[in-house]
């Protein structure tokens, strides 16, 4: 007789609760805390007032009411897409490249945004709210990963390796033609500075719809894959021989993810390491499977930039920090605090 | 005869370099074949074009009238198991999970096991003797386990072609028969065919039906361990000096010592150093 079966590994319900705390949380805050001080329990009100079946009567005056549902959380729910689309693009590249400390960016996303933002800013002198520089951005970065995808096949061999180390290449290449352009126009050196770092401070509604397509079709794909990524976890070579057809999987995995990150760029610049610490947090604390990992990855992501995104406009209010700024300063200590609990409780 | 894997005329470079020159391999179900043949003479070469991981150059891998190579992935897999030499092992999974993996085949594309295929992992388990390590992380098993919980995963597979590139590589006496037996008993209760990739060559030809010894890229002996274990051709082959003395269920390979002040016979020619 067997003993009491051991379970395979799943995701525990604890996490996604705690996860939709998190996000609760950071909507919550978002929407009450800024320049003009507003009860909570009015907040509260205004946004039950919107909601089908529920409604309600809001204690907000109309200006009151329009900085909670026309400036705070527009901007609250783009942080959110943005965090959980970085945060998944991440922990699938991660899965893809088996290999823990890649981010997004890692094809070069970021540098054929960069590139292309700093060519549109530098031509057209376009400021830094230009519904310009969004398109920019997307086509850059979806236009550099497609190079590095292109350049890794024709090195001959279609491994994983080849293409990061096309995607090296790609980005340092398109990171010497940005920086070359930007110091031959240093009058606009402040712009393109300024959407390098990240910002998500003109967020309106039409920002949020602009990336909602992207976000619900990126992440149901990614999340579709979460037991595929654990079988790629064992190499190209025996998961093939488990019936993966990697190079294919690869493939829709890699053009999934840069177009998760393209949309998160397009509306926020390109904001550092959330790509990278949430998913190995998440990896630490609840599990290194990626049925675990993609899931809450998204959850904690959204929660983790909303919150940043909180800090960049209320710490030194009324100036704003950039929130790429914010998620480095804040992320990496916090990220070494869960390096070294998950240390302790393995010891 | 009916024959559940054949390569025939299998020729396969890798980096340019002729690895495979035209090789034929078959095995039936039931049966187990065994590759030997010194270092670099493409014995994993082999083993990985019959998986259909690597591509020939030339040649044919048929399962039944199907060709291997055009075959999909789900579809291979469901019909070869494939246990590689140093398997990759992810970081925290756990015995369980990982025999799970085993079932991928088995299931839809984005689907995940049932009751059933945790049965059957668990069943495997439990029948290498492992059961009691389902929960455990495979790192921190021993080899001798671990080797038994790769294994566990391919017949998760439920296929019957097993493949097993050096099996018993990193394990000590006692553990190298287990495994061996494990195998043995399984394809003899299930008629699983199994090919096999070996260092040991007394032990090789204590368990394969068949013995193929490649050298060169070419097969240049097959049959029987009594007909392909000879002292003449473990030195034309291996460049080896030993004994080869007739044991109770099969050839005992014993190596000599090299004769002391070179009063012995010249070193032979190596056929891999000249070819």
């Amino acid at each position: 007789m067997r003993p009491a079966a051991v379970a395979p590994t799943v995701l525990r319900p604890g996490w996604v609760v705690g996860g939709f705390v998190a996000v609760a949380v950071a909507v919550v805050l978002g929407v009450t805390i800024g320049a003009v001080a507003l009860p909570v329990r009015d907040v509260l009100g205004e946004l039950l007032s919107h909601v089908p079946l529920v409604g309600g009567k809001s204690a907000l005056s109309g200006p009151q009411a329009a900085i909670v549902t026309e400036l705070r959380l527009p901007r609250v729910v783009l942080g959110l897409m943005v965090g959980g689309l970085l945060a998944s693009a991440g922990a699938c590249y991660q899965g893809v490249f088996r290999n823990p400390l890649v981010d997004p960016y890692l094809l070069g996303a970021a540098a054929g945004a960069g590139l292309t933002v700093t060519v549109v800013i530098v031509t057209a002198s376009a400021s830094t709210g230009s519904p310009a520089l969004p398109v920019a951005a997307f086509a850059g970065a979806l236009g550099a990963v497609g190079l590095s995808w292109f350049v890794g096949r024709a090195s001959g061999r279609r491994s994983a390796a080849s293409l990061l180390l096309a995607g090296i290449a790609i980005t340092s290449f398109l990171t010497a033609i940005q920086t070359y352009l930007q110091q031959r126009n240093s009058d606009t050196i402040r712009q393109v500075y300024s959407w390098i770092l990240g910002r998500l401070s003109t967020a309106d509604w039409g920002d949020v719809f602009l990336v909602l397509p992207y976000f619900v079709v990126t992440v149901a794909v990614l999340v579709a894959h979460r037991r595929v990524l654990d079988v790629l976890a064992v190499g190209d070579e025996e998961a093939s021989a488990l019936g993966i057809p990697v190079a294919r999987t690869r493939l829709v995995l890699v053009a999934t993810a840069s177009m998760a990150t393209a949309a998160a760029v397009s509306v926020s610049g390109l904001i550092a390491f959330v790509g990278i610490i949430i998913p190995h947090a998440v990896r630490l604390g609840a599990g290194a499977s990626y049925r675990i990992i993609l899931p809450l990855s998204i959850l904690y992501g959204a929660a983790f930039l909303a919150l940043a995104d909180l800090l960049a406009r209320t710490a030194l209010a009324p100036a704003e920090i950039p929130i790429g700024v914010v998620t480095a300063f804040v992320g990496a200590p916090f990220f070494i605090l869960v390096l070294r609990t998950s240390a302790e409780a393995r010891t | 005869m009916t024959v559940a894997l054949r390569g025939e005329g299998i020729v396969a470079d890798l980096g340019g370099v002729r690895i495979l020159d035209g090789v034929s391999v078959a095995v039936e179900p039931g049966a187990w074949v065994s590759i030997v043949g010194p270092n670099g003479a493409g014995k994993t070469t082999l083993i990985r074009v019959l998986s259909g991981a690597l591509r020939p150059q030339a040649g044919r891998i048929e399962i039944g009238n199907d060709d291997v190579t055009k075959l999909r992935a789900r579809e291979r897999a469901r019909r070869i198991a494939l246990v590689p030499q140093t398997p990759v092992v992810p970081i925290g999974v756990t015995a369980l999970d990982y025999v799970l993996l085993g079932r991928t085949p088995h299931l839809p594309f984005f689907g995940s096991e049932s009751n059933d295929d945790l049965e059957i992992a668990h069943g495997t388990l439990g029948r290498l003797g492992v059961g009691d390590l389902a929960g455990r992380d495979v790192e921190s098993c021993s080899g001798g386990e671990r080797q038994r919980i790769f294994l566990a995963r391919a017949l998760a597979q439920q296929a019957p072609i097993l493949l097993l590139d050096e099996p018993t590589t990193a394990l000590d006496i006692g553990h190298q028969q287990e495994v061996l037996d494990l195998v043995d008993g399984l394809r003899a209760e299930h008629g699983i065919a199994v090919v096999s990739t070996m260092h040991d060559l007394t032990l090789a030809g204590l368990y394969a039906d068949e013995l193929v010894l490649l050298g060169g890229g070419r097969v240049v002996e097959r049959g029987p361990a009594s007909a392909v274990l000879t002292e003449d051709s473990l030195r034309r082959h291996f460049g080896a000096r030993v004994s080869v003395l007739p044991g109770a269920h099969g050839p005992v390979v014993v190596p000599h010592r090299a004769p002391a002040n070179g009063a012995g016979e010249a070193p032979p020619a190596h056929p891999i150093a000249s070819g």
